[in-house]
């Protein structure tokens, strides 16, 4: 036993609400306020995860977000939350742990053999070792071997993450010595203010470091500092990390819960953005440095003042700065043995009492294999140690202020990139900004609030802290192995490779060692990395420069983005009014370019469903809910000019009351879609555009409005959703809406083919418009959508005498084959012109401007191998084609594309498929035949005309 | 995320517009324009590092409007309606 748990003291446990755990099957015991690493400490359990590469035993380093080494997955045998920090994650009874990269523990880990080829491989091994025969030989055992926890893919969370959206004036990153004075002075100054936190608790360095405050006790000042601001109703946010600044400074925050809630995501837009995230202490640079045992000596006192845990009998403390003397001295006034190893020549004063002090003297070694059980210094000196605690000195947390495009500097005498030029709306306070003492702490503080000062800047009257930093960077051709990055298994000897390999440039040298990749994102040993390859190359650390800061600062669970987009949610569907109605009949939905809609009725199979409601449409009568046609209203003086511009065919010539079919052109030619056209009066048009395209018809109708007619001239209204559009089509529609009755005169001279009527039906005003989409006679009524129900009703009761059927939108779009009726995108691309589809008429006679016209004036646009619309026919009793299948032309020996097919159904009116298609010079080779080849199979079939079914339009009057 | 102020709704999240095109890219009319002139107007966008002109639109409330903004540092300049209102 070395680490243990003391009698008393830890600010941050309660001793009267123990609690256990498991921890790769074994249980290990705590209390409430321990993090899972505190416990584990408290346990003596030294080896708590393998390293990525050579699975190299690893113990706990750190105490908080920077940690490389104690990464385990939640959530038993089927891991929830991977790759969590161990330092982070509060204990909690009867929760699962388990080590990552460790099978089947990180105690007896069975690819433990991997260290003794090391030497083997080094970075970028795989570039160089694995080439031959085929990378991808050994891609999947090599990738299984490496890699940190494990994801359950199939896992969903209970309940989805919440999304909070917060504004205020003032957010504080940080609630220790820095952020709590600027929350407080943020605050006092009449700010809105929010202070967030990574730890469980408030209090940052002032949880374990010495410090007196106003003559009080720092505890003191911690707690009554959050009281006033909760008291003043600022919010306070602990175990929440600010992960990222972006565009318009929008915060993002994950606020984790400590229980099996899913953590919370909160998007804050504060005014200004006070950046106190403190310093993170660096490792010593020794070989085996990352045994078991050697921790960061910051982390060792907080986990002996906020923990109570001495975490060693014998303890090795080694520094090249003023800040480890503190944690010598507590350590040793804990119990336990302590030599201060101070690789600074000068002479220290005050050297703590029961100290042993070694100074101008380094550990170049440390031995041990499962944990750390001595180091022998750079004089040969051997000392025995069962933990070693360093520091490296401190690297301001910067990642937020980077994010946010700010610039470092580098500071000589700190040994640290400090934040450069202050970025506009940002500023930055305490360590993170480079103060050590509690006055300059404070002082920063002050500086960040923004505006006139005002309250009163807390006063540091206890010692005072020092940096006092001599900086101890490794050092080229050292021997042994040096670790720079733990987590991604990087040593000093992988940074001379890449320098000799001359990958020399930063972003190079994390991308070809991985130094500073992987959930800690080199936090604790991105700049020994940097500042060696400057050694190496004759550099200066800010030569060398940083890599760049992304989001997140620390991993977030993609659940906390996901929120409650998910499922259903994922992507919304658009409902039709009737859908309940819909579903009473056995409709069978799909989605449909954002629309849910039946696709056929009955619930039996499906292509027997839908053939079946194609045929008895063209028998008797059919019943369609076309509700989600496109109802956009133009409105005004100008909207017959406006209209005239929008289509490709001239539309001012419409009389009222009368309908005409159009293509609506893109400025490059292409048609974009195509619809029926209604003049409800002089000055009043109705676009059915289709059902997919509405949005982006409407977004183009408004820009033409508002960039060339302006806002007197026309108006535009989208009534898509308050219409119902209930359409009966079929020899016998006339005589069934007649026994339904809709207040307008059905009588073919009163409403011809392409003519709309007013009418009523149960109080309700009607529009009758007489068009077709089934080649069929047509009636499409519309109705407000809430009242479209008993409508519907109503023709279903009078459909019974005529073996009315209902039809949904596969059988439609059969029906629309037959008659050659085109799908925008469907039987068009984006190449696809006017008269490729056989309209002429406008390009050649208009003469007034129009979307799209000077397009088809050019060369591409004339040229006499265009893709043309055409219809294509296959011998009786062949099956249907393939919809995407291409028309062949034979080359020598190269086959060439000269189309493809875009729809294709069998008829069951005709008895025998039918297809569209676009075909090279297809107009003019009615007759010919091609052939049609689809995944290596050819077949022949005809060129016709797009119209199969009633080319004279007789049945349209029938 | 950016916040981009719409002349009517005020500052919203990008999410809810829609890039436009550059501003002052007027549109030539008439079927015998040069084809040189109509492609410049199709295609030729100018891309600028720095300050740009921009026509987008708030889709919640359909409105059209020029942006200025800065295409380096994301910081919008100002923003005019098409009937040359402004923000408020």
């Amino acid at each position: 036993m070395s680490a243990k748990r003391l009698q008393s003291g830890g600010s941050a446990i309660d001793r009267s609400r123990p609690l256990s755990f498991s921890f790769d099957g074994h249980t290990v015991t705590g209390f409430a306020g321990d993090t899972i690493a505190s416990a584990l400490l408290a346990n003596d359990v030294a080896v708590v995860g393998r390293s990525f590469k050579y699975h190299r035993p690893r113990g706990i380093w750190g105490a908080g977000v920077e940690e490389p080494n104690a990464l385990v997955d939640i959530g038993g045998a089927t891991p929830t939350t991977p790759n969590t920090r161990a330092t982070t994650e509060a204990a909690r009874e009867g929760l699962v742990a388990r080590s990552v990269n460790a099978t089947p523990s990180a105690a007896t880990d069975r690819n433990a053999f991997l260290d003794r080829f090391s030497r083997f491989i080094p970075a970028a091994f795989y570039y160089k070792t694995f080439m031959w025969p085929d990378w991808h030989m050994f891609e999947p055992r090599i990738r299984a071997m490496a890699g940190l926890g494990t994801v359950d893919a199939g896992w969903t969370p209970k309940q989805p993450s919440a999304q909070v959206n917060h504004h205020c004036d003032v957010l504080v990153v940080g609630a220790g010595p820095a952020g709590l004075a600027a929350a407080r002075l943020a605050s006092e100054a009449g700010f809105s203010t929010m202070l967030v936190d990574d730890q469980p608790r408030a209090g940052g360095s002032l949880a374990h470091r010495d410090g007196e405050i106003d003559g009080r006790s720092a505890a003191a000042f911690v707690e009554e500092t959050v009281a006033a601001l909760l008291a003043a109703g600022h919010p306070v946010l602990q175990s929440t990390t600010a992960f990222g600044i972006y565009d318009h400074h929008l915060v993002g925050l994950n606020q984790r819960h400590g229980d099996d809630r899913p953590d919370t995501l909160w998007r804050v837009r504060p005014r200004h953005i006070v950046l106190a995230t403190g310093a993170i202490e660096r490792p010593l640079p020794f070989a085996n440095n990352d045994l078991p045992g050697i921790m960061s000596a910051d982390a060792a006192l907080s986990y002996l003042r906020r923990h109570a845990v001495l975490v060693g009998r014998r303890i090795v403390v080694a520094t090249n700065n003023d800040s480890a003397y503190e944690v010598a001295s507590a350590l040793a006034a804990a119990g336990a043995e302590v030599t201060l190893v101070d690789s600074r020549a000068r002479e220290i004063p005050g050297a703590p009492a029961k100290v042993r002090v070694v100074s101008g003297r380094r550990i170049a070694s440390a031995r041990g294999t499962m944990r750390v059980e001595g180091v022998t210094l750079d004089d040969g000196t051997r000392l025995d140690a069962d933990s070693v605690a360093v520091s490296g000195g401190w690297t301001p947390t910067v990642h937020l202020f980077c994010q946010a495009r700010g610039k470092l500097a580098w500071n000589e005498a700190r040994a640290a990139f400090l934040p450069g030029d202050p970025v506009k709306g940002i500023s930055v306070a305490g360590a993170a900004a480079g103060a050590v003492s509690l006055s300059d702490v404070f002082a920063t503080a002050a500086k960040a609030v923004p505006g006139e000062p005002k309250g009163t800047v807390p006063r540091s009257t206890g010692s005072e802290a020092t940096a006092g930093i001599v900086a101890a960077w490794p050092s080229r051709g050292a021997h042994g192995r040096v670790w720079i990055d733990y987590q991604n298994d990087v040593t000093a000897k992988d940074v001379e490779l890449a320098a000799r390999e001359n990958f020399v440039s930063v972003e190079h040298l994390k991308r070809y060692t991985t130094l500073g990749m992987a959930t800690d994102q080199g936090k604790t040993s991105n700049l020994a990395g940097l500042a060696l390859m400057a050694d190496i190359t004759g550099r200066s650390v800010p030569e060398v420069g940083t890599t760049t800061y992304r989001p997140p600062f620390t991993p977030v669970p993609l659940a906390s983005f996901t929120g409650s987009r998910r499922g259903e949610l994922m992507a919304p569907v658009r409902r039709l009014p009737l859908e309940n109605v819909h579903r009473g009949d056995s409709g069978v939905f799909q989605e449909y370019g954002g629309w849910l809609r039946p696709a056929y009725y009955g619930g039996g199979e499906a292509d027997r469903s839908i053939q079946d409601e194609a045929l008895r449409a063209r028998q008797s009568v059919a019943l369609f809910d076309g509700s989600t046609l496109g109802k956009i209203e133009v409105i005004g003086p100008d909207a017959a000019a406006f209209v005239d511009f929008i289509y490709y065919n001239t539309m001012s010539t419409l009389k009222p009351g009368r309908c005409r079919y159009g293509f609506m052109l893109a400025e490059n030619g292409v048609v974009f879609d195509d619809g029926i056209l209604v003049r409800l009066d002089e000055h009043r048009f109705i676009v059915s555009c289709s059902s997919s395209h509405v949005a982006a018809v409407h977004a183009r109708l408004e820009e033409w409005r508002q960039d060339r007619f302006g806002r007197a001239a026309v108006y535009i209204h989208n009534a898509t959703a308050e219409m119902a559009t209930l359409t009966v089509s079929g020899p016998n529609a006339r005589k069934l809406l007649e026994t339904v009755g809709l207040g307008l005169s059905l009588d073919d001279a009163d409403l011809p083919h392409m003519a709309m009527g007013q009418g009523i039906h149960d109080g309700e005003p009607v529009r009758v418009a007489r068009v077709s989409f089934t080649g069929d006679r047509s009636y499409e009524i519309s109705i407000r959508a809430d009242r479209a129900e008993p409508l519907w009703a109503r023709l279903r009761e009078a459909g019974k005498a005529f073996d009315a059927v209902l039809i949904g939108l596969e059988a439609l779009m059969i029906l629309r084959a037959e008659k050659g009726y085109i799908v925008i995108g469907k039987d068009t691309d984006g190449t696809t012109l006017p008269h490729d589809l056989g309209v002429e008429g406008p390009r050649a006679k208009r003469q007034n401007e129009f979307v799209g016209r000077r397009s088809l004036f050019t060369e591409e646009a004339s040229r006499g191998d265009r893709l043309q619309f055409v219809g294509l026919a296959v011998p009786e009793g062949e099956a249907p084609l393939d919809t995407g299948a291409h028309a062949i032309l034979r080359d020598g020996g190269n086959l060439r594309s000269q189309g493809f097919v875009t729809s294709s159904y069998m008829s069951p009116a005709l008895g025998r498929p039918i297809a569209l298609g676009l075909i090279r010079r297809g107009a003019a080779r009615h007759g010919e035949s091609v052939e049609i080849q689809h995944l290596g199979k050819v077949r022949t079939a005809t060129i016709a005309a797009p119209c199969a079914l009633d080319p004279a339009g007789d049945r349209l009057h029938a | 995320m950016q916040l981009f102020p719409c002349p009517f709704c005020g500052p919203r999240d990008e999410t809810e517009f829609h890039y436009g095109g550059d501003a002052g890219n007027a549109r030539p009319d008439g079927a015998d324009v040069p084809i040189e002139r109509w492609a410049n107007y199709l295609h030729m966008r100018g891309n600028p590092k720095g300050v740009a002109r921009e026509v987008w639109v708030h889709m919640n409330c359909s409105e059209f409007f020029v942006m200025e903004r800065d295409t380096v540092t994301h910081e919008v300049l100002s923003s005019t309606a098409l009937d040359g209102g402004h923000a408020q």
